[in-house]
């Protein structure tokens, strides 16, 4: 349900929509004032919103385009309490990590433990620790349904609830993320965490990505969508997400392993007695022994991938060499307790501290510092301007953007060192962003089309993990993307015969109740049949439910009776009639539709089908 | 009136319209989709064990390593079905031994990654992307070795997983059919679907969209296909009797599909459930019943093709192997080399290939786990080559040099 929309001059709203229903429909259709604006308004809102909600085109009319873009360019004006009230049962969203590992993840950790120390009691003589990272032996996926690898018998109860609260944590974080797109009077916000997230890509199914997740989105990406490129690169880069995903906390320098050489000559001091160097001793090893098992040296992933992915882009004049360079200055950016929840810790052992060079500056040894001047430097440069630029004019205007407005762009990005507010406003209202060549020419991507729908449709989302499963059935689920390039955000990658298919059939099960399942199970251990939580606690063990869970948001508990999202179709098409066709031409797709859409309509047999038909039609796919 | 592009057998196209094609084009037109090549890989995801799948016997080391979990000597009670004197199949594979004894199925032994992940994803990723170790990668291998051979008007069927998602061994710009179910494929509205369906398709059909309309047409001509191909009606050959198991399910489908002429080249199964941690039991127990699923699903679709497998592979890999050593709690952790099992027509059968690294202490790599001699590329790109008649191999595989040609298949 949306709030009433502040309107100074009802009676003119009244008038357009009472003169666009009763006009002759071939007139209609052609361009006169108020289709006209119908549909810059819609186009407006397809870009710098998720879609229009009913009511929001009349709102924009209303306030004129200028003044919503503007509103939407500082979330901080805007009142957003449905959304708020909405997620204030979601528990884990306030959490810091380490709250949220005690809680919700220590429990199933435990127990692996637990196994674990079993198996080396039963060893007659010491195995190797050989499974280092016990999360990747179990399976754990973005979508409901883990198991225990290799179990031989089921669960235990204790095991069950573990698993629960894990799940329970990772559905949280997926449903609450479909529920503030969909829900959220902060459009644009929601629209750039989404590519924002995306740029900054981490996959959920990765050891203790999972954990670290909710943080990242929260802390590293939301509050710097409208702030300045260099903070949230460096709250990124200090991200224990971002350093786990790419394996910067184990990167090292060559020769660590040793003590450091101050560490070293401390020691080696004459004037400690035994007992004195003893305990010194003992705390530096203490020290050694948190540092990550498996530090085997350089990795240069991260450096990878924050030249090429992140700032410069692929062709943005870095070499082999530098990625080593950056690489080793971005050793000891790491991870304290990395299986445990830990916070970001530069660890001054594992650094590098020789001299490097890094695109053309010389950086010495100078600890954690040497990093942060490496964001620096890799925050203004033009390559990364343009890099930016780029991928924010090919979300908002084109799959190819218009140079004029890329370059506009990176201008901005430039003289404004990096403020994305400004980068992103110089976007919206480009002049190409509102060029008849941009008017429906990019293809939604399964997240703009499933958010879109409930949206146009005004659905009342009962529960929000149906959400998340169509983004799952549809090739994109949410912090499921496993290379760190991200999802695509052009056409190519999710136009094809399957996807269109399940398009459409996803369309008719929104109508139907939105009773949508994910699509089989599938992780590391492939599809191993899911754990059966039970209604709400579990059975027999007197247990509450795990927290947050008491609301009927699991597979089985099934408390909607019209089903967990519900179209009500009365307020869009009472009936098929011509005129209730018109309506959902007019409302779901700006009034702007082939004759033959506008026929196929015409077959429908019920209020439900007519709205299905629209929301599959190849009209509803772009914006 | 609906129509039809056709590939006809000198390679032309034709446009026929349905309903009326002449009995003979549409003979041609199946005539040119029967022969085509098949390749059908099938990953066990969680890193099967394959020393107690195919079980070195020979080795001193193997009984050594494994006193509750090894798989005992052919002969001996629930004792492996020997192969060639020095490996064995596990006992519950005993279905596959016709065919290695046709000289149908290979194996190829100490195969894998040399990358040292231990991570499931990290490793699954590198083998469907095909470039182990590098993570940006974003296609697949499989979509690769499609856009080694294009074909001006594939069928849509040319790639299929049999799968609720598209795998990422198939994620690439060639086109690629992800189908759970053959019979739910298409518009599912209840009672309306065929008003749906057809509305749908009218919508798409007459789009002003260069790009909508025809991956639309394309997807409605699919489902047209399909439904021709009448999946519900299905009825395996020659006795054929597949598992019913989700691995079964899929392998059926896949010999339906190819059994349609629906134009295949590419399919994709997987089963999972091979991370046995704990308790993985030897002849007996958790990978025995996996086994069980995996081998008799694979011997039921080579007897239900018949000879139509003279034109099909099948490549069967998994992202590392286990450990040598059983651990404490009688079960496996992550390793390194594994077996992969290559069946087929085409196939030189009959023996284990891959150069045999040994399980003595020295011999082992990083001191526990079998090593691997032979690159997964070098099977997967022996096989893209020789079987399919991909040309360019590099491209399917970047940045890989082919190191040696096992002689997998029958020249």
């Amino acid at each position: 349900m949306q709030p009433e929309p502040s309107n100074p001059r009802p009676w003119l709203v009244v008038g357009a929509i009472v003169v666009a229903l009763t006009v002759d429909p071939a007139a209609q259709r052609q361009a006169s004032p108020s289709a006209g604006n119908l549909k810059t308004v819609s186009h407006v809102l397809n870009r710098v919103t998720f879609g229009p909600r009913p009511g929001d085109v009349e709102r924009v009319q209303a306030m004129g385009v200028g003044a919503f873009i503007d509103e939407q360019l500082h979330p901080e004006r805007i009142k957003d309490e449905a959304l708020e009230s909405r997620l204030a049962g979601f528990e884990t969203l306030t959490m810091s990590t380490r709250e949220l590992v005690e809680t919700y993840f220590a429990p199933a950790q435990q127990q692996q433990r637990q196994r674990q120390r079993q198996n080396q009691q039963q060893t007659a003589r010491q195995t190797p620790s050989t499974n280092p990272n016990p999360q990747e032996g179990m399976m754990m996926t973005p979508a409901p349904g883990p198991s225990a690898a290799g179990q031989p018998s089921p669960p235990t109860p204790e095991q069950q609830r573990a698993q629960q609260l894990q799940r329970a944590a990772q559905q949280e974080l997926t449903e609450s993320r479909m529920l503030r797109a969909a829900l959220s009077e902060k459009q644009l916000q929601e629209v750039l965490v989404d590519f924002w997230f995306n740029h900054f890509n981490v996959f959920m199914g990765k050891g203790q990505v999972r954990e670290y997740l909710m943080s990242y989105e929260r802390d590293a990406i939301r509050p710097h969508v409208f702030g300045k490129f260099r903070d949230m690169l460096g709250a990124v880069a200090h991200s224990p997400a971002m350093l786990f995903y790419l394996d910067n906390f184990q990167s090292s320098a060559p020769n660590s392993g040793g003590l450091p050489p101050q560490a070293q000559q401390r020691l080696n001091d004459p004037r400690l007695s035994p007992q004195q160097r003893q305990r010194l001793a003992d705390q530096f090893a203490q020290r050694m022994a948190q540092a990550p098992r498996q530090a085997r040296g350089l990795n240069e992933n991260y450096a990878r991938e924050l030249m090429e992915l992140h700032t410069l882009g692929v062709d943005g004049g870095y070499t082999q060499q530098d990625v080593i360079e950056l690489a080793r200055i971005l050793t000891g950016w790491t991870i304290d307790q990395p299986r445990n929840g830990g916070q970001f810790v530069f660890r001054q052992e594992m650094h590098d501290t020789g001299t490097k060079t890094l695109l053309g500056q010389t950086f010495s040894n100078a600890g954690e510092r040497e990093g942060e001047r490496a964001l620096d430097l890799l925050a203004i440069q033009p390559a990364t301007a343009h890099h930016i630029a780029f991928k924010l004019a090919q979300r908002f205007i084109a799959d190819q953007p218009p140079a004029s407005a890329v370059d506009r762009a990176a201008n901005v990005f430039m003289s404004t060192k990096g403020d994305l507010r400004e980068v992103v406003k110089s976007i919206v209202t480009s002049s190409e962003i509102m060029a008849p060549s941009a008017y429906r020419s990019k293809v939604k991507t399964p997240l703009e089309f499933v958010v879109s729908a409930v949206r146009a449709t005004g659905a009342t989302i009962n529960a929000g993990q149906p959400l998340v499963a169509a983004l799952q059935v549809l090739g994109m689920p949410l912090y499921g993307c496993q290379p760190p390039t991200g999802y695509s955000m052009t056409a190519d990658a999710w136009v094809n015969t399957g996807a269109l298919l399940n398009r459409m059939n996803l369309a008719v099960q929104l109508l139907d109740g939105g009773r949508i399942q994910p699509a089989g199970g599938r992780g590391p251990n492939g599809g191993a049949p899911p754990v059966r939580p039970g209604q709400g606690g579990v059975p027999g063990t007197g247990q509450q439910p795990a927290p947050g869970r008491g609301r009927g948001r699991g597979p089985q508990a099934q408390p909607f009776p019209r089903g967990p999202i519900v179209i009500d179709s009365s307020s869009l098409a009472a009936d098929t009639s011509s005129a209730s066709r018109d309506r959902v031409v007019q409302h779901l797709l700006a009034g702007d539709v082939s004759d033959s859409t506008r026929q196929t309509l015409a077959r429908a047999e019920t209020p439900h089908n007519l709205i299905a038909l629209a929301l599959g039609s190849p009209e509803f796919q772009r914006r | 009136m609906m129509t039809r592009r056709i590939f006809l057998k000198n390679g032309s196209l034709a446009l026929v319209s349905l309903g009326f094609t002449p009995a003979f084009i549409a003979q041609s037109a199946k005539a040119a989709e029967a022969r085509r090549k098949i390749l059908v890989a099938v990953f066990q995801r969680g890193a099967v064990d394959g020393l107690n799948m195919v079980v070195p016997f020979g080795e001193r080391a193997y009984y050594a390593s494994r006193p509750s979990i090894a798989i005992p000597r052919p002969g001996q009670g629930d004792g492996a079905v020997d192969l060639d004197g020095f490996f064995g199949l596990h006992p519950r594979m005993a279905a596959l031994k016709p065919l290695f004894q046709r000289g149908e199925l290979a194996i190829v032994h100490a195969s894998g990654s040399h990358d040292e992940t231990r991570s499931h994803f990290d490793a699954q990723d590198y083998m469907e992307s095909g470039t182990p170790g590098v993570k940006s990668t974003t296609d697949g291998w499989l979509n690769r070795v499609l856009h080694a051979q294009e074909h001006e008007k594939a069928s849509p069927f040319r790639a299929v997983a049999l799968a609720p998602n598209l795998p990422r061994s198939l994620q690439g710009s060639a086109p690629a059919l992800a189908i759970g179910q053959l019979s739910q494929f298409g518009v599912r509205g209840g009672g309306n679907s065929d008003m749906l369906a057809s509305s749908f398709e009218e919508q798409y059909a007459h789009a002003a969209d260069s790009l909508l309309r025809p991956t639309g047409s394309e997807a409605f001509n699919a489902v047209r296909l399909m439904k021709e191909a009448d999946p519900t009606r299905y009825a395996p050959a020659a006795g054929a009797e597949y598992p019913r198991s989700g691995f079964g399910e899929a392998m059926k489908q896949v010999a339906q599909i190819i059994k349609s002429d629906l134009g295949l080249e590419v399919a994709f199964t997987e089963l999972g459930q091979w991370d046995h941690h704990s308790n993985e039991g030897g002849s007996q127990g958790q990978i025995a019943n996996r086994l069980d699923d995996f081998a008799t699903g694979l011997a039921a679709f080579a007897t239900d093709l018949g000879e139509r497998m003279a034109d099909v592979v099948v490549v069967t890999m998994s992202e590392f192997g286990r450990t040598v050593k059983e651990n404490g709690s009688r079960g496996t952790d992550h390793g390194h080399g594994n077996a992969m099992l290559v069946l087929g027509g085409p196939i030189k059968g009959g023996k284990v290939y891959g150069k045999w690294p040994g399980l003595e202490p020295n011999q082992l790599w990083e001191g526990r786990d079998l090593a691997i001699t032979t690159d997964f590329r070098d099977v997967f790109g022996e096989l893209v080559t020789g079987h399919l008649g991909a040309r360019d191999i590099s491209k399917v595989f970047p940045g890989y040099t082919y190191k040696q040609k096992l002689g997998l298949l029958r020249t």
